[in-house]
């Protein structure tokens, strides 16, 4: 399999709706050589951001105020773990990626993207539940790898609420503030600051 | 020809000679250089760093969505950086600022964090800059006590060079009048907020001997010599475009720029200095170009070390001759040896559940200060010495959001408004000097540029260990005194270097036998050589030290002009 093809297949499995434990495979194969299964992990195709996108706009949605999709919080969200995550982290993340999507095709036939709001919602707040018990669980296990509702949460909230959507639309956003007031008081609708 | 030869070398020689040399250029050798030129010196001050110009400082004005990684290191630079990346210092937006593990990688026998800057200005461009004097209780303690050698000056000895140099730096605080933390020239103090006021006024309402203030920080609550005010945007560690709080850039360097007198020469790594066994003086320093690799020397009547406590211990004990086999001026062997940092990382936090309908405005670069109240006037402690307390109230944010449940219209809605009051404090607490706690040259191990690392030998012992229980059990009890709710203890752990407050290999003594510089910061052996940066300090006192190295400075950078004008060195 060479590295387009490898790509592909990443492409039809997480967007898909058949769940292969593809990754799983491509881990611990013999078909693919170091550099492809790097590829693999290190690319976020169109459809794995698109995934991520649609999880971070079901955490954040759209308001009054912008939500995670339109402040681009899958790129962000790419980016860290692209870059900032070691290789193991990376790795973790991707499996987590893909028994999240597994597991949205066997509660409801169908993968997280092609859900609709309610039952988005619905599937979070299960797989944040199971996220809570699985940390319970692990909490004396320090190799245990974070689950992924936890990471993605976490970044969610980091690029949305440090993104100029989520800075000041969202939250009140003072670039340089000249002054310094310890007390006042909250006037109605104020919002938190962003920094 | 051999004539022609001896006409260049001189000429060089000539090129190369000042009248004095300052070694670093953070705060204390920022300090150097001013006084220095400004007694009209011809200066020469190095650093290996490279140069970063005042008001060139790339992320200071970006928001938060400008910087691509919001502040994190990239996996890259966890790996090149293994030592910098275990704590927050180290982060995207100063990475420039930082100088690279791999090029000079040190051995820890036990862990050590050295936080090691590369630019022009040294960690004076990333300080916590918390600015609080000694008193003559930490001068009197090692004497009293018994614990390692008694420091050869008192409070009235720094006092007016205190006086002196928070003048030109600008300190804002409040003064409280109390002997353990003398009050100095301030600027008018930052404001607290409503729950910080709450909580000093119940401190000093239930806990005789104990207040909270405001912290003494070295930023501007208004302009002074042409720098301006805080603007408190609480970015200060990316570099302060307004000149807002004290750095060499922003004080210092124009200060000794202006007399016309300073030469900077920036990726400068001083190898060592020239020791002249006939005149018992140094006459230069070695200087290894950066990029070049070209070895320098460089000549002058006076030198200052002012390269950081692990800088100056490095310079000094390599710089070896027939006289100083062990290191310059290393008689007593005391040469870094009783290498000291504060410990931290350890206190309580809590939450308040009044003033809902209060909130505040700007980011103040700053937090609360309570000043040191164990074992003062006499010991009836578990350990000896003490700590005091940094810290602030604030209301939660939308990072709270990461902890609690929900996903979702309302969740998102919840993060918007500010979250609960919540107040959280650590104490920096005293570590005594232990001779065994020691830097020594690594000659196995060479840097990029073929010169030996540095080997770091140091732990915090039982008396620091007993303190900790204190400072998280006085803080706990503080705030339920003020009336807050889910208090909790917390030690984080707390590593020597953490603190970036290193200090005590190269102290200030007595005696000779026993100590490597005397009361003026001069090398007993080598007079015209002195070191003003923390690896002076014969104790460590439980306050952020930076002040007391500018104070410091200023006083021997007198004295060293008064003896050459007298021809003692």
């Amino acid at each position: 399999m060479n590295r387009r093809d490898a790509l592909m297949r990443v492409s039809t499995m997480m967007g898909g709706t058949l769940a292969a434990p593809w990754l799983t495979s491509v881990l611990s194969g013999c078909s693919n050589t170091a550099e492809e299964k790097q590829a693999i992990l290190e690319s976020f195709t169109p459809e794995v951001k698109n995934l991520i996108a649609e999880i971070a706009d079901t955490i954040i949605p759209t308001t009054s105020t912008p939500g995670a999709k339109e402040a681009k919080v899958q790129d962000f969200i790419a980016d860290i773990i692209a870059d900032c995550f070691n290789e193991k982290d990376r790795k973790d993340f991707f499996m987590g990626l893909n028994e999240f999507q597994k597991k949205c095709n066997e509660a409801n036939q169908k993968g997280f993207e092609q859900l609709d709001e309610k039952q988005r919602v619905d599937f979070l707040t299960k797989t944040e539940q199971e996220a809570k018990e699985y940390k319970e669980k692990n909490k004396d296990n320090k190799e245990a790898p974070p689950h992924v509702f936890g990471t993605l949460k976490s970044l969610t909230l980091t690029g949305y609420f440090t993104s100029e959507a989520g800075a000041t639309k969202a939250l009140a956003y003072v670039h340089i503030p000249g002054k310094y007031v310890g007390c006042m008081p909250l006037e109605k609708g104020q919002k938190a600051w962003a920094t | 020809m051999a004539g022609l030869e001896v006409n260049l070398n001189l000429k060089a020689k000539q090129q190369n000679t000042y009248d004095a040399i300052v070694v670093g250029s953070g705060v204390s050798g920022g300090w150097a250089a001013k006084e220095l030129c400004e007694k009209g010196l011809k200066v020469l001050m190095l650093d290996r760093g490279w140069d970063l110009k005042h008001g060139n400082y790339e992320t200071a004005f970006k928001h938060p969505w400008e910087t691509k990684y919001r502040g994190r290191i990239t996996d890259k630079q966890r790996q090149s950086h293994p030592f910098l990346s275990r704590d927050y210092p180290y982060n995207e937006h100063n990475e420039k600022y930082w100088f690279n593990d791999e090029d000079a990688p040190y051995t820890e026998t036990k862990r050590f964090d050295w936080y090691r800057p590369n630019i022009v200005g040294g960690k004076s461009i990333m300080w916590g800059r918390q600015s609080y004097r000694l008193s003559e209780m930490d001068l009197e303690a090692n004497a009293k006590e018994g614990v390692g050698i008694d420091w050869p000056i008192r409070y009235k000895d720094l006092a007016p060079w205190y006086d002196y140099v928070e003048t030109f730096a600008g300190i804002s605080g409040q003064k409280e009048g109390l002997p353990q933390l003398p009050d100095g020239q301030f600027l008018p103090p930052m404001e607290m907020n409503c729950l910080e006021k709450h909580v000093a006024a119940k401190i000093k309402e239930n806990f005789k001997g104990r207040i909270m203030t405001i912290g003494r920080v070295a930023n501007l609550t208004q302009s002074i010599n042409g720098r301006g005010a805080c603007q408190y945007r609480n970015l200060c560690s990316r570099g302060c475009s307004y000149g807002a709080y004290f750095s060499t850039q922003s004080a210092t360097l124009p200060a000794a720029m202006k007399t016309g007198n300073l030469t900077v020469r920036p990726l400068s790594i001083v190898n060592s200095v020239i020791y002249d066994d006939k005149t018992q003086k140094a006459t230069g320093v070695k200087v290894i170009d950066v990029d070049s690799k070209e070895m320098i020397e460089f000549y002058a009547k006076i030198i200052f070390l002012n390269g950081s406590t692990m800088g100056t211990s490095f310079v000094m004990l390599n710089s070896i001759s027939e006289r100083f086999p062990n290191g310059l001026g290393n008689d007593s062997d005391q040469l870094g040896r009783n290498l000291m940092d504060h410990h931290f990382r350890c206190g309580a936090s809590g939450k308040f559940d009044g003033f809902q309908d209060q909130y505040y405005f700007g980011r103040r670069a700053n937090g609360i200060y309570i000043p040191r109240f164990r074992n003062i006037g006499k010991n009836d402690r578990e350990y000896i010495r003490g700590f005091g307390y940094q810290g602030g109230a604030s209301r939660t944010g939308w990072q709270r959001g990461i902890a609690e449940m929900g996903v979702g219209k309302d969740f998102k809605e919840s993060l918007l408004e500010p979250g609960d009051w919540t107040f959280g404090m650590t104490g920096f607490g005293e570590c005594l000097p232990y001779q065994e706690n020691r830097v020594t040259l690594n000659k196995e191990k060479l840097d990029k540029w073929g010169q030996p690392t540095l080997t770091i030998d140091c732990e915090f012992k039982e008396n620091e260990a007993k303190m900790r229980k204190d400072m998280m059990n006085d803080a706990a009890e503080m705030l339920e005194a003020a009336g807050l709710k889910d208090v909790k203890t917390y030690d984080n752990g707390s590593y020597p270097g953490m603190a970036i407050h290193e200090m005590g290999t190269a102290r200030m003594g007595k005696d000779s036998k026993t100590s490597v510089l005397n009361s003026f910061n001069q090398v007993w052996s080598v007079k015209n050589v002195f070191v003003t940066d923390g690896a002076c300090m014969t104790s460590a006192g439980c306050q952020n030290p930076s002040l007391t190295y500018m104070a410091l400075t200023a006083r021997a950078c007198d004295f060293a002009v008064k003896e050459l004008k007298k021809g003692n060195i």
